[in-house]
């Protein structure tokens, strides 16, 4: 540590640490235009100028990059460092008059008016003023060096190696994130060159990946992290306390033996776009129902806010349920969360908006605890209940001048007419439908769907979180549409099926079941994925088949497909069968 | 000591069996000094009167070769049944029809009118067929009938032993030869001797996946990879539903095994076994696409049953 005197303040640092860093530890603003706290100092605008005094001699040094020495005293406001300041500024002013950063600058330096007239004046606002920074974070931080300047004196210029665009930029943005005018750009364009859809993907390469993680720790994505491309950057372990960033952490699969399993693998959603008429995907502010949940969210992209796209408060708002259910087109059943968070939606936006709300429904289902008591609530808020299902979403043509806005048209069944409602925005309720890729888990657990497309239990009254594999239990939206209730109270169901076993530590099974007469399996491995209840493993020693006595229901399947007849049932032999045959013929 | 008698005879077959025997090479002098050869047309002059002259039960081992197509065939079968002590079925036609016995998908005379009269190859003068007694200048040639169906050894005399294959594998022959020379006692009647318990897979190299099939393939189609499991790659071998014993021989030349062998032990009916077996394997979702996929199977008599149709639950085509 060592101590200074700045503008006769003592202050104590550590040595080596730039004079810019102590003053704003003594509390003392120095102006600056090139400084970047995670780029080491360049000290081209000079700006940061200050007097230093050893002994009897004083200099003037860049304090952003001037190291401090024990003993040294520092003037950031003599006279003649107000006058190299005035003179900087005035000539950054009088060549780009214009730029925000550099008028805010003058104006807190007192400078109202240059004296010079400069050669090269550019008077565009997002003029480059040649700070460095874009450059030094490309080959400092990033590692990528893509960006340099070329030409000298007043023809300086930060370019692209022949100015060219190349493949070497990695595209990270961070010559845009630091750049003070805006002179460098991020034009975001998908492959088709349009610009993209409202995306709610995350915003940095390492991020949270939801509020309510557990645990809720950050995660960083190698696919958009700099590091990962270039080996640079490291911002995030450098700004880490802790120092818990770590690079070397790689994806790994885990193998757990487990005796019972839980599936509670959830839903997706309906992809709106499927159903053109209400215009998801091809109009701005149509929103599927988890989109508007984001926007609510004080986290979000808005804060919180009903914002329209260009960001205005919506003047009125449409929700539309039953989006791909409850439609023999898509899906016929009900998704049964929907009437309720559309009122959810409904009161929300009520609360933080003066739009009006328009709800359009099929039939009003409040079937849960205090639901109905909340639609009442809802009515009273006076929001428009408009039973019919909306036919379509249409961009209104524009009036005065003004852009158009949406206009959804119904037939309001309630009092038999035809309606064209124009809004500001509109929500869809998307139906819940089984996941994608239900399928693939399906077979990895030989459980059986329900038409719908959701997993089946085993009996919908008296097991409804049992499956028909023993030992392996479903919940929540895997299993059929429902709300956070039904579905903590199934998982609490089957979270007790599972216990109950776990402590008895031990399970019966039938006596009817398959058998592998080891001395004639040749390992052809047809029986191998037939089984629906997967109690048939390869064992790799022995090269042949073997059926796990604790999962074989004794259904036969096996025993049909066997090829070389050393699957057997048991009870059930085809020598049994033959004989029993024999008695019933004979 | 007399040596022991050997009698070898040749009924419905291509000769092949004949031929395997004589494979064992320069063993065959041990098979000369151990045996006393009395009956082998093939080979050495032998009459029928010769084996009627002899006395019942007095050959020690008759290894009978082809299916019972005519009734020649069965004449020699009973006669060498009744002058023999261990009749064994010998090779695939013997055992289960063998090749011959495809011949049951059609009737008598079906054949006959397509071999002496429709065949574009033939010429006939007088739409003749053979008739089974024929009177020239000497007197009158009494020719064997044909019969309606072909039928496997065990259908017209009982059987002692039962060795499969098409033809059954030289070593194994010596084996069995052997393990009679031996002294050792005999296994019990009805066995299938020079044969694996497991089946063409337990000798196959290939490495075997879990099976999923989108699509079969004549071999020809496609140039099967030799370290896969050809059912894996859809092409149609029956090892799973073959009796080992070969030594995987066809697959190590990368051509799927015919099922040779017979069924393995405990099964009743091999090809019924292999046509369960694909069908629980074959990957479709819809009955359009089981359709399809059972499609791109191409004669499935000849595939399933290619040596064992007579010997099967089916048996032949019925007819009305």
């Amino acid at each position: 540590m060592v101590t200074i005197k700045i503008d006769d303040i003592e202050v104590q640092v550590p040595e080596d640490t730039p004079i810019l860093k102590a003053a704003e530890k003594a509390g003392i603003w120095i102006p600056t235009m090139c400084y970047n706290d995670l780029i080491e100092p360049y000290g081209v605008c000079r700006l940061c100028s200050v007097e230093v005094i050893r002994g009897k001699r004083s200099r003037v040094v860049t304090s952003c990059n001037y190291p401090v020495r024990e003993g040294i005293s520092v003037r950031t406001n003599s006279e003649k460092i107000k006058w190299i300041r005035k003179v900087i500024m005035e000539l950054m002013v009088s060549r780009w008059p214009n730029v925000k950063v550099v008028r805010e600058m003058a104006e807190k330096l007192g400078i109202e008016k240059p004296r010079f007239e400069s050669l090269e004046k550019d008077e565009a606002p997002d003029a480059c003023i040649l700070c460095g920074l874009c450059v030094n974070v490309c080959r400092d931080l990033v590692g990528a060096s893509i960006l340099g300047f070329a030409y000298r004196g007043i023809k300086r210029e930060v370019v692209l190696p022949f100015d060219e665009i190349t493949d070497k930029c990695i595209v990270c943005g961070a010559c845009a994130h630091v750049c003070p005018t805006g002179h460098v750009k991020m034009i975001v364009e998908d492959y088709k060159g349009k610009k993209p859809e409202f995306t709610l993907g995350p915003k940095t390469a390492i991020y949270v990946p939801s509020m309510q993680a557990v645990p809720r720790v950050p995660v960083i994505d190698p696919e958009s992290c700099i590091h990962f491309k270039t080996g640079g950057c490291e911002t995030c372990a450098k700004v880490c306390e802790p120092k818990a960033i770590n690079y070397e952490m790689k994806d790994e699969v885990v193998e757990i033996d487990v005796g019972q399993i839980l599936v509670a693998t959830g839903y997706d959603l309906f992809d709106a776009s499927q159903m053109a008429q209400y215009g998801y995907g091809r109009y701005d502010n149509v929103y599927s129902s988890l989109e508007f949940e984001m926007m609510l969210n004080s986290t979000g992209p808005t804060g919180g806010k009903v914002l329209t796209k260009d960001g205005k408060e919506p003047r009125a708002v449409g929700i539309i349920h039953c989006i791909g259910s409850r439609d023999t087109n898509y899906h016929p059943y009900c998704s049964r969360v929907c009437c309720m968070y559309a009122l959810k939606f409904a009161h929300l936006v009520h609360d933080r908006t003066n739009a009006a709300i328009y709800q359009f429904y099929i039939d009003m289902r409040a079937f849960g605890k205090g639901y109905e008591e909340f639609y009442s609530r809802l009515l009273d808020e006076g929001i428009n209940m408009i039973r019919g299902k909306a036919a379509e979403v249409v961009e209104a043509p524009p009036v005065n001048g003004q852009q158009g806005n949406l206009l959804i048209r119904c037939e309001d069944t309630l009092i038999g007419k035809f309606r064209e409602i124009p809004v500001d925005m509109v929500i869809l309720c998307n139906a819940i439908e089984p996941k994608r890729d239900s399928d693939i888990i399906r077979r990895l657990f030989s459980i059986s769907k329900s038409p719908d497309g959701f997993f089946l239990e085993r009996h919908p009254k008296l097991d409804p979180t049992a499956t028909t594999t023993d030992g392996v239990y479903i919940a929540g939206c895997a299993q059929g549409p429902k709300d956070i209730p039904d579905t903590v109270a199934q998982a609490s169901s089957a979270a007790a099926r599972i216990l109950t076993l776990i402590s008895r530590g031990e399970v019966e099974i039938d006596p009817v079941r398959a058998m592998v007469m080891d001395e004639y399996c040749s390992g052809c491995r047809i029986c191998n994925n037939l089984c629906p209840y997967g109690a048939i493993e390869f064992l790799e020693d022995k090269k042949i088949s073997h059926v796990n006595e604790a999962l074989c229901k004794g259904c036969g399947t096996c025993v049909a497909a066997c090829p070389s007849s050393a699957m057997t049932g048991q009870g059930f032999t085809d020598a049994q069968i033959l004989s029993e045959l024999e008695g019933l013929l004979i | 000591m007399d040596k022991p008698k050997l009698a070898l005879y040749w009924a419905a077959s291509c000769g092949g069996c004949e031929i395997a025997v004589l494979d064992i090479q320069e063993k065959i002098l041990d098979v000369a000094n151990a045996f006393d050869i009395v009956f082998w047309p093939v080979a050495m002059d032998f009459k029928y009167d010769d084996v009627r002259k002899m006395e019942d039960k007095s050959i020690d081992i008759c290894l009978f070769n082809g299916a019972i197509r005519n009734s020649e065939n069965e004449e020699i079968a009973h006669l060498l049944r009744q002058k023999s002590k261990v009749l064994v079925a010998f090779g695939s036609c013997a055992y289960e029809g063998g090749i011959p016995g495809l011949a049951n998908l059609s009737t008598k005379e079906e054949m006959l009118n397509f071999v002496y009269k429709e065949s574009p190859s033939t010429i006939s003068n007088n739409n003749g067929l053979p008739q089974t007694h024929y009177k020239v200048n000497e007197g009158e040639i009494e020719i064997p009938e044909l019969y309606e169906y072909v039928k496997p050894l065990k259908d017209v005399v009982d059987v002692d032993y039962y060795i499969p294959g098409c033809p059954p594998q030289p070593e194994q022959i010596w084996n069995v030869i052997e393990y009679i020379l031996s002294g050792k006692p005999l296994p019990p009647a009805g066995s299938v001797l020079g044969a694996g318990d497991k089946t063409c897979c337990d000798e196959c190299p290939r490495e075997r996946k879990e099976k999923k099939i989108k699509e079969f393939h004549r071999p020809y189609e496609i140039i099967p990879n030799p370290d896969e499991c050809l059912l894996d790659q859809g092409i149609i071998c029956m090892g799973p539903a073959t009796r080992s014993g070969c030594g995987a021989l066809c697959v190590k030349a990368n051509v799927p095994c015919r099922g040779c062998y017979g069924a393995p032990p405990n099964c009743l009916d091999q090809g019924a076994k292999m046509i369960s077996a694909l069908s629980s394997v074959i990957d479709a979702h819809s009955p359009e696409e089981i359709e399809q996929i059972l499609g791109t199977i191409t004669d499935a008599v000849g595939t399933f049953y290619r040596f064992s149709l007579p010997y099967s639950i089916l048996k032949r085509r019925v007819v009305q």
